[in-house]
This record gives C-alpha cells, sequence and structure tokens, in this order.
C-alpha cells in the first residue's frame, strides 16, 4: 500500500474548472454552460497511482484532460512540480509537455494514420530533444521493447496492428520524453479483457521501473481496485469522495460511492442474492442545469434537507479521507457515524 | 499497387470502347447534316457529292469501324510524328474537319496550348486560393474570417461562369476600362511591355475561372479539415508538446489532403476540356471554343474525337485518383 504520509506532492489541483459554453438562438449567445468540471481539487504523490471513477459523463475524461491542459480551463489552478500549467503561457506549456504526458482512450484513433510506428513515438523526441537520428532510432527501439513490442514493427502503421498493440504504441509515444506524470484516460475501455490486463501489468511494470505517477481514469471498479492506491469518485463534475483504495472499498463514505460499490457484480452465486444493492432511483441531472445544493441531493438516499440547499464542503473527516457529504459535517458527525454504519459493516 | 493500375488500364479499354460508341451514334444519328452550313445557291445533287465524298452514306457501323480505327491507330502516330519527326504515320485518310478541310487532330494540337496555358493558370489561382482558405476557414470555424469566406464561396460556387464573366467584362473593361474583354491568343510575350499586356488580358478569364475552382475546393478543404481537427490523434499530437503550426499543417493538413487531392485530380480533366463557357465568353480559341463551334457546325468528326478524348482523359484521370489514394493513405491498399 502506498504511504502518503512522507511523499512528495507532485500534482496539486485546486478548484479546477472546465465549463463548456452552450451557445443558441440567432445570433449563437453564451446562454449557459455545460459545468462537466466544476470545483475539483486533489493531490497526487509521487509514485502513486490516483484512480478517477465515475460513471459515463461524469467529467472523468475532461477533468483528466483539462489537468494536462489540453482544454483551456475556466478556472483554478494545476500545479506540476510546483510549476503553474493552468494559465502557463504557450511556449512555457510546450516545454512542460515533456513531464506531463498522457495514454488516451481509443487506441484507434488517437494514432495518426499517416504515421509510421517510429513517427509516432519519435516525433516528440525530435520535438524536445536535439538527438541525432540515429539516437532517436535507438531511443524508439528501447521503447518499443520496454511495452513489448516487435522491433520489426517500426515502419508499420497504426491500422496494421491489433487493439492490444496500439495502445502499447500509444504507451510507447507517452514515455518517450521520459515523463513523471501520465494521465491513463480509460486506457483499457476499448480492448478485449485478455488485453485489459496484458496493459494494465505492463502499465504497473513501467511504473515499477521507471517511477511513474498515474492518474488512472476509469469506470471499471475492479481493474481500478487493482491498480490504484488511492481513488477519487466524480458525480456530475464533482469529486463526492477520495480515499485510499482500501479504505474507500471497505468502507465508503459517500451515500454515492456506497451506491456505486454495491453495483460491481458479485461473482460467487451465492453470495450474489444476499448482495443488498443499492439502486439509485431517477437520472443524473444534466451537467448543464446541476440541482442547487449537493450535486447528488436528487438521488441520494439519505438525503437531507440541509442537501437541497447548501452545497456540502470537500473535506478531511478522517486522516487521508476527504468526502463532500452533510453527513459528515462536524456537527453531525454523530449521526454520520451511524449513517455510515450498515453498509460500511 | 503495379498490378491495380495494369489491371485498371486493362479494364479501361471496353469502358471507353463503348464511351466511344455511345459518342459515335449520339453525334451521328442527330438530325444534323454536314452541308447545312455551305451556301444555298449549291444545287441539291452536288451536295450529295458532297456527302457522298465525305462517306456519311455509307451503314452507320462501317463508319463508325473505320472511325475507330483512324482514332486509335492513325491519329496518334500523327501526333507522334509530329512531336518527334519520326517518319511513322501511316499515309492513309485522316479523321477530317468538314468546316476547316484540315485534320482533326491538327486542329486540337493548334488550340490546346491556348486553353492549356489559360484554363490551367486558373485552376493553379484557384488552388492557391482555396487551401489557405479552407484551411483557415476550419480552423477557425464560425468566426468573421470563416462566415465570409464560406459565403463568398457558395456565391461563387452557385453562380455561373458565363455570368460572372460578363460581370467581370462590364465593370473592369467596359467601366473601369482596365482590361482587355477578348483574349489575343495572337500576342507574343518578347519584353516586359509586352509580358504586362499578357498579364493584363488573362487575369480576368483566369478570374472568373479561377474563383469558382476555388469555391469548390475550398470547400472541400474547410469540410476535410473539420473532419480531422476534431480526431483523437489531433489531441495527442497536442499532447506532445508540438506546436500548434505543427499540429495544423503537418498533423492535420496532411490527413485532410487525401480527399481534397483526389477531388483536385478528378477535376484535371475539365482543365484540358477548357471551361468551354468561358473561353467563348473572353474569346479564347481554346478546346472549348472548337468544341462550341464545331457543334453549331454540325463539324461531326471535331465533336467525337473532342469528346472522346474528354472521355479518355476523364477515365484515366480517375485512375490516377484513385492510385493518389493508395500512395497517401497508408490504409488503403489494393493488392
Amino acid at each position: 500500500m502506498f504511504d502518503t504520509s512522507n511523499a512528495k506532492k507532485l500534482v496539486e489541483v485546486r478548484d479546477l474548472k472546465m465549463h463548456f459554453p452552450i451557445r443558441s438562438g440567432l445570433l449563437r449567445r453564451v446562454t449557459g454552460a455545460v459545468k462537466a468540471v466544476d470545483g475539483v481539487s486533489f493531490d497526487i504523490f509521487e509514485g502513486e497511482t490516483l484512480g478517477l471513477v465515475g460513471e459515463s459523463g461524469c467529467g472523468k475524461s475532461t477533468c483528466g484532460r483539462a489537468v494536462l491542459r489540453l482544454y483551456e480551463p475556466t478556472g483554478g489552478s494545476i500545479k506540476l512540480d510546483g510549476e503553474e500549467i493552468a494559465h502557463a503561457p504557450f511556449d512555457k506549456l510546450r516545454r512542460l509537455r515533456p513531464k506531463m504526458q498522457m495514454v488516451f482512450q481509443d487506441p484507434q484513433a488517437s494514432l495518426n494514420p499517416r504515421m509510421t510506428v517510429a513517427g509516432i513515438i519519435g516525433e516528440p523526441l525530435s520535438e524536445h530533444s536535439d538527438m541525432t537520428a540515429q539516437a532517436r532510432l535507438d531511443r524508439i527501439y528501447e521503447l518499443m521493447d520496454a511495452v513489448g513490442l516487435n522491433r520489426d514493427f517500426a515502419n508499420r502503421y497504426p491500422h496494421e496492428f491489433s487493439g492490444g498493440q496500439r495502445q502499447r504504441i500509444g504507451i510507447a509515444r507517452a514515455l518517450a520524453l521520459n515523463p513523471k506524470f501520465i494521465v491513463c484516460d480509460e486506457p483499457i475501455a476499448a480492448l478485449d479483457v485478455s488485453i485489459q490486463a496484458q496493459v494494465v501489468n505492463l502499465l504497473e511494470d513501467l511504473q515499477g521501473k521507471l517511477g511513474l505517477t498515474y492518474l488512472f481514469i476509469s469506470h471499471d471498479l475492479s481493474m481500478v481496485r487493482h491498480i490504484a492506491d488511492r481513488v477519487a469518485v466524480m458525480y456530475l463534475g464533482k469529486v463526492a469522495e477520495l480515499a485510499p483504495r482500501d479504505g474507500l472499498y471497505d468502507e465508503p463514505l459517500h451515500p454515492y460511492t456506497q451506491a456505486l460499490l454495491s453495483a460491481v457484480p458479485e461473482p460467487d452465486p451465492t453470495l450474489h442474492d444476499e448482495a443488498n444493492r443499492i439502486i439509485l432511483q431517477g437520472d443524473v441531472p444534466s451537467p448543464a442545469n446541476p440541482p442547487e445544493g449537493c450535486n447528488f441531493c436528487t438521488r441520494c438516499p439519505k438525503v437531507m434537507d440541509i442537501c437541497r440547499r447548501i452545497d456540502p464542503e470537500f473535506r478531511e473527516v478522517k486522516p487521508g479521507r476527504f468526502v463532500a457529504c452533510h453527513l459528515y459535517a462536524e456537527d453531525t458527525n454523530q449521526t454520520a457515524a451511524n449513517a455510515a454504519e450498515p453498509i460500511g459493516a | 499497387m503495379l498490378t491495380y493500375t495494369i489491371r485498371r488500364l486493362i479494364l479501361a479499354i471496353p469502358t471507353l470502347l463503348f464511351i466511344s460508341f455511345i459518342i459515335f451514334l449520339i453525334v451521328k444519328l442527330s438530325p444534323s447534316d454536314p452541308t447545312a452550313g455551305l451556301p444555298l445557291t449549291i444545287p441539291p445533287e452536288v451536295r450529295e457529292q458532297i456527302r457522298e465524298s465525305l462517306g456519311v452514306n455509307d451503314p452507320v457501323l462501317v463508319q463508325y469501324f473505320k472511325w475507330l480505327k483512324l482514332m486509335v491507330w492513325d491519329e496518334p502516330l500523327h501526333l507522334v510524328e509530329d512531336w518527334t519527326g519520326w517518319q511513322i504515320a501511316p499515309d492513309g485518310p485522316r479523321i477530317i474537319s468538314y468546316q476547316t478541310r484540315s485534320p482533326v487532330m491538327d486542329l486540337i494540337v493548334q488550340r490546346m496550348p491556348q486553353t492549356l496555358w489559360v484554363v490551367g493558370t486558373s485552376y493553379i489561382v484557384g488552388i492557391l486560393i482555396a487551401l489557405p482558405l479552407g484551411i483557415i476557414s476550419a480552423y477557425r470555424q464560425y468566426s468573421v474570417f470563416d462566415q465570409v469566406g464560406t459565403f463568398i464561396s457558395m456565391v461563387g460556387f452557385s453562380v455561373p461562369t458565363f455570368f460572372t464573366g460578363v460581370l467581370f467584362i462590364v465593370i473592369f473593361a467596359v467601366h473601369l476600362g482596365w482590361f482587355p474583354s477578348v483574349y489575343d491568343t495572337t500576342h507574343e510575350v518578347t519584353d516586359w511591355d509586352s509580358f504586362v499586356v499578357q498579364v493584363k488580358q488573362i487575369i480576368m478569364p483566369v478570374m472568373v475561372l479561377g474563383l469558382y475552382n476555388a469555391s469548390q475546393i475550398s470547400r472541400y478543404m474547410r469540410a476535410s479539415m473539420l473532419d480531422n481537427l476534431n480526431q483523437d490523434y489531433v489531441r495527442t499530437a497536442r499532447a506532445k508538446g508540438l506546436g500548434e503550426r505543427v499540429v495544423v499543417l503537418v498533423h492535420v493538413l496532411r490527413n485532410s489532403m487525401i480527399p481534397v487531392i483526389t477531388v483536385i485530380a478528378l477535376n484535371i480533366p475539365a482543365v484540358f476540356g477548357g471551361a468551354i463557357i468561358t473561353e467563348q465568353v473572353f474569346k479564347v480559341n481554346g478546346i472549348g471554343q472548337l468544341l462550341i463551334i464545331a457543334i453549331q457546325g454540325g463539324d461531326v468528326p471535331v465533336v467525337q474525337t473532342v469528346s472522346v478524348i474528354f472521355a479518355v482523359l476523364i477515365v484515366l484521370f480517375n485512375l490516377i485518383a484513385d492510385v493518389l489514394y493508395g500512395v497517401l493513405d497508408p490504409r488503403i491498399r489494393y493488392d
């Protein structure tokens, strides 16, 4: 288990907001905004894997992209190794890119179809270093070895590979410049289950060898449990809960986390019948028009009056465990402990 | 790729034979009389003798095969002899224009340079305008530049060249007097002054056709760029830390050029064909004008020959466009 007590913070995200304008009418005026990410804060420690989970459309991927500033964030601050990314001018950002890379969800679409594998992996090298052609080729071969690709494939095009191989190309590309921090945006979602394990194990091996730090975005709770050291749960553009992996999976605090974890299928048929699933009623509200108060108040099984009026603060309720819920507010601490009892136990 | 090209070339032969037969029949069976343009004082029996000497009273199939043999064998040899000076051309009859009594191929050889010069320049000008226009329009989608550019290209696309041509003449030749309204093909460039005259007289036809081509190609360019700008690999390129110029001009543009280049290749036969109407408007005596005059005069051999040459060019450039696709897009393999 990763120890956060004496580790150094590599990434600090504070109140990150990513709103996409909605334009409508004849003159296409801005009439609203989709609040894809709405005030998210978290830290990632050097060498750890932070899992980011949530259902479709909750803003996981947007958050991951905004952290690397592949979008222009609406507000907030992102620091990588103490350097501000969110408002960095373009040239400074370009120099920071080698430190932070991304592995994309769709390994087919995220590789330029007209470039060979060597071209794809080698381009960051020619852009950010002054290696000779031979040194670059050596580095490309080294990277291909590292991700388990045959060197003979260097001159082939992405469409000639299988999904798992393409994702390996994507990983090799991300590794080319020795980054410290990699955002893995659902890197396994587009792959077969048999290939998923290979890719995840590859990511873990590389982390061990190269000391990488991951932000691992996924909707696959079991996979996140396997790879992550700490887990953040997102709901409708906000982080509902952030906790060390074992704590979160054994004793989820936020009602949404409880519901989410109860949805993981139980493989044992005898236990399956006893698994008390929490079934949420209704749909996720539109991120263009989130409810007043807590984002989860429309579906929360433990909703209180205060939830519909005041947005709960995202705060540390136990060491290392952050949660945004009124159940754990200081004055209601007692009730909170009781409320969490039945499912946590 | 080579086997594919060869197979396509072989397949083109029956296609072209069929096209030539249709063209021959349509022109032949149309109710036009090669002697209709001659003076009315010529007595009917003399007219009949003229028709007989032209061979128009033979059965249609006989005429077709005689013409076909000349078209695919004799005339190309004459063409080669003209270019190289080798004595290889047969002595037999040639395809003779009814109107001018000279071989059709000679007429085409005489007129081709004017067409290639004027229409070819306009095509290149059109591409040079269209590519940046399409790229910037797509990159700044819905900006003022894009709105104006899209509007102009829609207008340029929908207003026919015989209208814009006449409009240009009225404005720039009649009212402003900047440029001559007639393109003088006998003008020779010998020094700076005559070069200026040449530039002045070529500007209007080139711009009329160039704007038309530009509006067409820029729409393809813009659409293709927009398709690619939203692709994931563009985000990958940005994540690599590439400059915006490299992202757009290397990653996006290269992928966007695939469909645009094939469109450009497919339109090249139109350059050889000459913009028939525009040549007429500016009195450029090129292939297009030759065809119009031949149609008006019932000059069957000229119409047939020119149409078949167009057909050959269209089939050829279709093939070139397909092969280019395979060359440019590594995902497409023909073997």
